[in-house]
């Protein structure tokens, strides 16, 4: 019972992904600008999930954790951006944005070390 | 062509994001959500980041894609291993599910 209820959430969200990705396009000749405007929806979708991890995390290192997704999702969406505008900065923007997030997270994590919660 | 195996790379990675965000937001526990999350979020980057190089060829953008990647495998895990270290020292316990802690017996 309990695979089948899986099963059942797995095919929903294949389906759901499918539609959103290869829904019938209107203009067969951009097709690929037309594909890569539709794929942002996807990644909207994941950081909506990431938001969601951040504003109620039971603790500070949930918190932390989807920090760090948010950031390496931000070099995702700036190297999709760049294929149908294209601009060739938003990679500048997307690497820029990845190492700061690096070293955020490195920061966070040492200032949560030295925190106990026994003290 | 090029593009055509691009878009394939580039959906591949949006697959590996989705399903990595999901589990961010599905799975019990710190530990196991880092766990899910910082790869398969991070193979998905590295896969869009190559769809975007056969797109751009060997120019400025597409090495510059190229370098990210290289970028982006050297410095995940090493934040993911410090956030976990840090969440364990912080005393976050583990889920009710799980059967060893290797690590709390190795502190005593």
């Amino acid at each position: 019972m309990k695979r089948l209820r899986w099963l059942i959430g797995l095919l929903a969200i294949i389906i759901i992904l499918g539609m959103v990705i290869y829904y019938p396009f209107e203009s067969l000749l951009e097709w690929q600008s037309e594909f890569l405007k539709r794929s942002f929806s996807v990644l909207f979708l994941c950081a909506v999930f990431c938001l969601w991890r951040i504003f109620r995390g039971p603790t500070a290192a949930d918190r932390a954790v989807a920090i760090d997704i948010l950031g390496i999702l931000i070099l995702g969406f700036c190297a999709i951006l760049g294929i149908p505008t294209g601009r060739d900065w938003y990679i500048d923007i997307g690497i820029a944005w990845a190492l700061q997030s690096f070293i955020s997270t490195l920061a966070l994590a040492k200032y949560m070390e030295g925190r106990n919660f026994d003290e | 062509m090029n593009e055509i195996i691009g878009l394939f790379f580039i959906t591949v990675g949006l697959f590996f994001d989705f399903f990595g965000c999901l589990g961010l937001v599905r799975l019990p526990d710190v530990y196991n959500r880092l766990q899910a999350s910082t790869k398969s979020v991070t193979l998905g980057t590295c896969s869009i980041l190559f769809g975007l190089f056969l797109f751009k060829g060997f120019t400025a953008a597409g090495i510059k894609a190229l370098l990210g990647i290289l970028f982006l495998i050297l410095t995940a895990p090493v934040a993911a291993h410090a956030l976990s270290r840090s969440a364990h020292k912080m005393g976050v316990g583990l889920c009710k599910e799980s059967v060893c802690d290797e690590y709390a017996k190795e502190k005593k």
